[in-house]
């Protein structure tokens, strides 16, 4: 067993058992910082692996709950069922916007602006749609919250965090896999030098947008989760560009192109927002945009002194080699 | 729906496109030269907005007037913030560019918040409500002032770049940026110079739309992408371009409000964007990337 997978397991055992010692609101912490950490990983295959930034995840995750929500608000069908779906619809979103800007040599900054064009055009069209509750919002049926009902997805808080832990370690290892197959070379290469890499005979057209396909379909299933987790949506919230920013900064801050670097950055960011919000609390200077502002001075320190995000240093540290 | 009502309601989006003209102009500018996009665009925006009404509510100075201050400061800010934040970060890549004016503009909007909190706030001025009559057709004051200040403004920084040394040597610097620095430009500088200038330009812009619409902090995260907008459709670092994109948006902004619903405005936007960005992606007034 190699240093990194022996860290790997006590990390996963740590996490298994966290449930049964942790209070509420620690596993409420816990479940988000897994959704951040799950959600940047997908994230990150698009731009980590393959070099497409995105600055308009936020759309995945709101086509994905919308998808997932609609279906059982309107018809009763349960996510086992909207789970596929979301992941279609999301995947299939994603090729088209990556057929356009890719068939039309839309790249770099302009890429980056498209997708952002796209998540804010179908914000404002979701408020304009009434069969999903336009910017009134869409609320999901609640049921009771006591018994475990795999079938609807609804149970204790435990569930949502153990839910949340399966995916996020399901997206590390399938990254892993994805990193070390014949599409993880033909994506570095395309993200270290597009021209080369086509010279070389990679079709790149093809495989970025399979970059785009997967990262859109992962991305939806944290749409599926957010929609029967908080059971309501509301476009204004799923789709702005503040929330395509939350996905990206867990891997901008634990290092993009890294495996383990946007779980590193989702635990960081949130127990930093988590631990500033007390902090304000118990000085008693509750004053609306301080969290924010402490947020975003952290923020700009990380970028301005840690180029390549912490885990890349820790790893080092550490004495692994990714 | 009467002729006059969209005569009316179009020049109106022409005059307001004018000034959001201006502030993508700021953004061009400094996209052209820099290469680096400044996604804190309209919490800057937002900043100069605020200086203005404060202006006026402490010394009763017209916006107008507040314009001379205002823009001198921001020249400064943003000459500071190319010189000691940005600089560094010219060969970083671009998420990583995208993030650290993220952070800048998280900052920026939340001390807003935390100073004057969420509420909004505006100039009254007496000839805000004034207007000139053409026959049937009214051209509001305020509207009218702030376009010619724009396109003023616009006119001069035109002409600083086509007839200046120092605004020769930045467009040197935006055509070849090593070559300039092989004829010995200071090109750090010149960089840190056309922040200033774009953000002078912000500056100018803000003053002036202080008088059309009211401030809250929320407008930030709005005009950064109002301003993306327009210059994608104009063509990114294109000066002529941001002018008429401002002007494309604004009418087409108008005429949403008054034909579809107001808040399917942006939507049209958006979607003009997508299709300039496929079909022309160096936009309506861009050289080709």
């Amino acid at each position: 067993m190699t240093r990194a997978a022996r860290l790997l397991a006590i990390l996963l055992v740590a996490a298994v058992v966290f449930p049964w010692i942790a209070g509420p609101y620690a596993l409420s912490v816990a479940t988000l910082i897994l959704y951040f950490a799950y959600t940047s990983q997908a994230w990150n295959v698009m731009m980590g692996f393959a070099g497409q930034l995105s600055l308009g995840h936020a759309l995945y995750v709101g086509i994905g709950a919308y998808a997932a929500g609609a279906l059982y608000y309107h018809l009763g069908i349960g996510p086992w069922a909207g789970l596929p779906l979301a992941i279609a619809v999301a995947a299939l979103a994603g090729v088209i916007i990556g057929w356009l800007a890719f068939r039309f040599g839309v790249a770099g900054v302009y890429f980056a602006l498209l997708t952002i064009a796209f998540a804010e055009f179908t914000r404002i069209g979701f408020d304009h749609m009434a069969w999903t509750g336009g910017p009134g919002g869409m609320f999901l049926p609640v049921a009771e919250r006591d018994h475990i009902d795999l079938l609807h997805f609804r149970g204790p808080p435990a569930l949502y965090y153990y839910a949340m832990l399966a995916l996020t370690a399901g997206a590390l290892a399938l990254c892993a896999r994805l990193l070390d197959s014949r599409a993880g070379y033909y994506w570095r290469a395309i993200r270290d030098n597009e021209d080369a890499a086509q010279a070389l005979g990679v079709h790149v057209f093809r495989w970025k947008l399979l970059a785009v396909a997967i990262s859109a379909g992962m991305t939806a299933i944290s749409g599926v989760f957010f929609a029967f987790y908080y059971n309501n949506l509301f476009p204004e919230q799923i789709f702005s560009t503040g929330r395509s920013i939350e996905i990206i900064l867990g891997s901008v801050i634990g290092g993009v192109g890294t495996l383990f670097g946007p779980i590193l950055g989702a635990a960081a960011l949130t127990l930093l927002s988590e631990a500033v919000t007390a902090a304000l609390a118990a000085l008693g200077w509750e004053v609306p945009g301080a969290k924010q502002v402490v947020y975003g001075v952290v923020l700009l320190g990380v970028v301005v002194f840690l180029p390549h995000g912490i885990w890349p240093p820790l790893a080092h540290r550490l004495g692994i080699r990714r | 729906m009467s002729f006059d009502l969209v005569v009316n309601v179009v020049l109106a989006g022409i005059l307001t496109g004018l000034v959001y003209g201006l502030m993508a102009l700021g953004l061009s500018v400094i996209f052209g030269v820099v290469r680096v996009v400044n996604f804190a665009h309209g919490e800057l925006m937002t900043v100069a907005m605020y200086a203005a009404t404060l202006l006026f509510a402490r010394f009763e100075l017209d916006p107008f007037l507040a314009v001379l201050p205002v823009s001198i400061a921001f020249f400064a800010l943003g000459y500071a913030l190319q010189a000691g934040l940005i600089n560094p970060f010219i060969t970083r890549p671009e998420h990583s560019q995208f993030m650290l004016l993220v952070a800048v503009g998280l900052i920026v909007i939340n001390a807003l918040l935390m100073a004057f909190g969420p509420d909004a706030r505006s100039v009254q001025v007496d000839y805000q409500l004034e207007s000139f009559e053409l026959g049937d057709i009214l051209v509001d004051k305020a509207r009218l002032y702030a376009a010619g200040l724009a396109v003023l403004t616009a006119l001069a920084l035109f002409g600083f770049f086509r007839v200046t040394r120092t605004g020769k040597a930045i467009r040197a610097c935006a055509d070849n940026h090593f070559a300039a620095q092989v004829v010995g430009l200071n090109v750090k500088r010149l960089y840190a110079l056309t922040f200033g200038l774009g953000a002078a330009c912000v500056a100018v812009a803000g003053c002036a739309l202080t008088l059309l619409v009211d401030v809250t902090p929320s407008l930030g995260p709005q005009y950064t992408l109002l301003a993306f907008v327009i210059v994608i459709v104009g063509g990114l670092g294109s000066m002529l371009g941001a002018l008429v994109g401002g002007v494309l948006i604004g009418v087409s902004e108008a005429l949403a409000g008054l034909l579809i619903s107001p808040s399917a405005k942006s939507m049209l936007s958006f979607g003009l964007l997508i299709v300039v960005l496929i079909v022309r992606p160096q936009g309506l007034f861009g050289r080709k990337p």
